[in-house]
C-alpha cells in the first residue's frame, strides 16, 4: 500500500472532470421533470450529442463549435420525444426508452467514419498567477471552459427556478398542469421548451465525454451515464445544488476507487462499487426531514380538453 | 376480413418461399459483448464474421447481436438465434459460458462455439487464443521502455485469462528490467471508454509511463496521448491510428481462419466438438508492427521472443518461477501445462496486491 502515490489535488481535479457530463445531463433532466415531464431518453440524447459534437469539432477544427452542435443535436432529438408525448399524447416512459434506443442506433450510424479519429484539443483555461497557485490552482483555475459552464448553469437553473417568473410558471405547470392551464399559461409550449433545454444539456454532457473526458469517438461510449443522471435527479430531490453535490459524489467514487486500487489499497472493489448506493441511502435518510417531493404532474400527459 | 385473410396468406406464402430459399444456406450467428465499432475485441470478431461471408458468399447467412450483457440476456439472445434457424452460433465472451451450455442443451442440433471458456458439450466447442504469448512480447518492450519503472495495467475482470496476461507481461518485463513494478487497476468492465480513460489517467498520475490494458476500447491510448510521454499497446485490434506513439505495438486477434474453418465443417457436415487454443505460431495471435518510437535493439529483442514462441522453442511460462507467496511453481527449465494456465488464479512472485475474489 502506498497512499502517498495519490495526489489529492490531481484527484479532486480529475473527479471534477468525471462529474461534469453527469452534472450537465442531470441539470437538464431536472428542468424537464420540474415541468412535469419524465424523459427517460437522456442516454440516447447524450450519445447523439457525443457524436454530433465530435463530428462537428473534427470537421470544423473547433471544439467550441462542436459543443454548440451537440446542444443543437440533443435538443433536436428531444423534439421528437416532445412531439410524441406532448402532441400525440404517447406514453412518456415508452417514448423515453425508445428515444434512448433510437439515439444509440443513430449515433452508431453517424459515427462509422469517425472511429479512431482524433478530435481537436480543447485547451484548459490558463489564468496567469491564479492557475499556478499550488493546490487551489489545478482545482479551481485549471480546467476547460465547459466544466465551469456546468457549474454556472447549475447556479443559473437554481436562480431561475427559485426567483424568476418563468421559473415559477414552469414549476406551476409541473405541479398542476390543469390549474396552470386555467390561469392561461401555455402548458404544452412551456413543456416543449423545457424538453428542448433538457435535450441540449444532455447533448453537451455527451460531447464532454467524446471531446474532453475520453477524448475520441467509440460506439456506446456514454456507457450508462445517462441512466445515472436520471437517478441523480431523484437523489437530488429536484434541487440543482444537490445535483451538483451528487454528481461530484458519484463521479468522485469512481475516481477514488481507481486511485486506491492503483495505490495498492486492499479494500475489496465490491465495497467501492456499492458505495454510491450506500451514499445515496445515507443522504436520503438525512434529507428525509425535507418534505419536498417529485412534481405532482410528473409523467402525466396534458390535454387541454380534459 | 377479406383483406386480413389475403394478407395472412400472402405472408404465409412469403414465409414458405423464404424458408425454401433458406434451406441450403448455412446460418451462422454471432453474439458480441460490445459494439462492433469498439475498435478492439468485438471489432475483430466482426472482421472474422465478414471474412466468413466473403469466403462462402451465398452459401451462408450471418447474423449478429452486439452489446449483449453477460447473463440472462445472453441466454435470451442465443435462444432467439437458435429459434430463428441458426446452424452455428459463436458466443464471443467468457461470461457467455454458462448461458451457452444451457441453450446448447435445449438445441442439440445447433452447433455452438464459445470463446475463451472451458465448458464443453457434444454440440459446444471452445476456442481461445494464447494471448499470453503476445503479452510476453509486449512485456519485453514495456520493460525496456519504461523510465519510471512503473508499468500500469488495466485489467477487466479477475478471470484466469486476464491474470495469465498480467503474469506473462510482468515476467518478461522483469527479465529485461529487474526494477520494474506493476500497478494493476481492475475496471470490472470489458468496455466503458470513460472508465478506461479514467483508469489510464490515474495510473499515469501515479507515475506509470507504460500502460498495458486488457479492456476493449482505445480510450487508454487517447489518455496516454494527452499525457504526452506515455506508451501503450493496441489490444485485440491493431489500433494503428494511435501510432507511432503512444501505441508502439499491439496484440491482434485474428479469428477469421478459425471461423471459416468451423463454418466449412458445418457446411460439410463433419463438425465435431473440439477445444482449440492457438497462439502466435498458428497465427491466431498477431503482433502489430512495432513502431519507430521503439529503439532498434528493443525491437530486435521483442521480435526474437516472438520468433522463438512461434517456432515452439520457447514457452512464456518457463521456470524457475515462484508464486506470489514465495512457494515454488515451475522448476528450472520446466514449462507450465495448459491445465494450470487455463485455471490460473495466482500472481507470480514480485507482483504486488491481491487478485479480487
Amino acid at each position: 500500500m502506498d497512499l502517498s502515490a495519490i495526489n489529492p489535488v490531481l484527484l479532486i481535479a480529475s473527479l471534477m472532470v468525471a462529474a461534469t457530463p453527469l452534472l450537465l445531463a442531470a441539470i437538464g433532466e431536472l428542468v424537464v421533470e420540474k415541468s412535469g415531464v419524465l424523459n427517460l431518453g437522456v442516454e440516447g440524447m447524450m450519445i447523439t450529442g457525443a457524436i454530433a459534437g465530435f463530428a462537428v469539432a473534427v470537421e470544423s477544427g473547433s471544439p467550441l463549435l462542436g459543443f454548440v452542435a451537440a446542444a443543437i443535436a440533443g435538443a433536436a432529438l428531444s423534439v421528437l420525444f416532445a412531439i410524441l408525448t406532448q402532441f400525440a399524447q404517447a406514453n412518456q416512459v415508452a417514448s423515453g426508452l425508445s428515444l434512448t434506443l433510437f439515439g444509440l442506433g443513430l449515433s452508431a450510424l453517424l459515427g462509422q467514419s469517425y472511429v479512431g479519429v482524433k478530435p481537436p484539443q480543447m485547451g484548459d483555461i490558463h489564468i496567469p498567477v491564479l492557475s499556478d497557485l499550488p493546490v487551489v490552482g489545478p482545482i479551481l483555475f485549471g480546467h476547460d471552459i465547459i466544466l465551469y459552464f456546468g457549474i454556472v448553469l447549475t447556479a443559473a437553473v437554481w436562480w431561475v427556478l427559485k426567483y424568476s417568473r418563468i421559473g415559477l410558471v414552469l414549476r406551476a405547470v409541473g405541479e398542476n398542469h390543469d390549474a396552470a392551464h386555467a390561469l392561461g399559461y401555455k402548458v404544452l409550449k412551456i413543456r416543449l421548451m423545457a424538453i428542448m433545454f433538457g435535450g441540449a444539456c444532455a447533448g453537451l454532457g455527451g460531447a464532454y465525454i467524446s471531446l474532453i473526458r475520453v477524448p475520441q469517438w467509440t460506439e456506446g461510449m456514454t456507457a450508462g451515464i445517462g441512466w445515472i443522471a436520471l437517478a441523480l435527479v431523484v437523489f437530488a430531490s429536484w434541487k440543482p445544488w444537490r445535483a451538483l453535490l451528487g454528481a461530484y459524489l458519484f463521479g468522485g467514487v469512481t475516481v477514488v476507487q481507481l486511485n486506491l486500487q492503483a495505490a495498492g489499497v486492499a479494500i475489496p472493489v465490491e465495497y467501492l462499487a456499492m458505495s454510491p448506493y450506500l451514499i445515496t441511502i445515507i443522504v436520503l435518510v438525512i434529507l428525509s426531514a425535507d418534505k419536498s417531493s417529485a412534481p405532482a404532474s410528473l409523467g402525466r400527459n396534458f390535454h387541454a380538453s380534459r | 376480413m377479406k383483406l386480413t385473410k389475403l394478407l395472412t396468406s400472402a405472408a404465409m406464402a412469403l414465409g414458405l418461399a423464404a424458408g425454401a430459399a433458406m434451406a441450403d444456406t448455412t446460418k451462422v450467428g454471432f453474439v458480441y459483448v460490445g459494439p462492433v465499432g469498439d475498435g478492439g475485441w468485438t471489432y475483430e470478431h466482426d472482421q472474422g464474421r465478414k471474412a466468413v461471408e466473403a469466403e462462402f458468399g451465398d452459401q451462408v447467412e450471418t447474423v449478429y447481436v452486439e452489446n449483449v450483457a453477460e447473463g440472462p440476456d445472453a441466454e435470451r439472445v442465443m435462444t432467439q438465434m437458435a429459434l430463428e434457424g441458426a446452424d452455428l452460433i459463436f458466443t464471443t465472451s467468457f461470461g457467455y459460458m454458462d448461458p451457452t451450455i444451457n441453450v446448447a442443451k435445449k438445441f442439440p442440433n445447433v452447433k455452438f462455439e464459445h470463446a475463451t471458456g472451458y465448458k464443453r458439450a457434444d454440440n459446444v466447442s471452445t476456442y481461445s487464443a494464447r494471448f499470453y504469448e503476445g503479452r510476453a512480447v509486449q512485456g519485453t518492450i514495456a520493460g525496456h521502455m519504461t523510465e519510471s519503472n512503473v508499468v500500469g495495467y488495466i485489467g477487466s475482470y479477475p478471470i484466469p485469462e486476464v491474470v495469465r496476461g498480467i503474469n506473462s507481461a510482468y515476467l518478461h518485463a522483469k527479465k529485461v528490467n529487474p526494477d520494474v513494478q506493476f500497478k494493476i487497476v481492475w475496471a470490472f468492465t470489458w468496455f466503458d471508454p470513460a472508465k478506461e480513460a479514467d483508469a489510464a489517467k490515474v495510473l499515469i498520475e501515479q507515475g506509470a509511463d507504460v500502460i498495458l490494458q486488457h479492456t476493449d476500447s482505445t480510450a487508454p491510448q487517447a489518455a496516454a496521448q494527452a499525457a504526452g510521454n506515455v506508451i501503450t499497446f493496441g489490444q485485440a485490434s491493431d489500433m494503428a491510428e494511435y501510432g507511432p506513439k503512444p501505441r508502439v505495438s499491439s496484440i491482434i486477434d485474428d479469428w477469421a481462419p478459425y471461423y471459416i474453418a468451423r463454418t466449412k465443417a458445418v457446411i460439410d457436415g463433419n463438425w465435431e466438438s473440439v477445444d482449440t487454443w492457438d497462439g502466435i505460431g498458428a497465427g491466431m495471435v498477431g503482433i502489430g508492427e512495432i513502431s519507430d518510437a521503439v529503439p532498434a535493439d528493443v525491437k530486435e529483442a521483442a521480435l526474437a521472443i516472438k520468433a522463438s514462441i512461434a517456432d515452439g522453442s520457447y514457452h512464456p511460462f518457463t521456470g524457475p518461477v515462484k508464486k506470489q507467496d514465495g512457494s515454488d511453481w515451475l522448476a528450472e527449465g520446466e514449462t507450465a501445462d495448459d491445465g494450470t494456465l487455463a485455471g490460473m488464479n495466482f500472481y507470480v512472485e514480485g507482483l504486488e496486491g491481491d487478485i479480487p475474489q
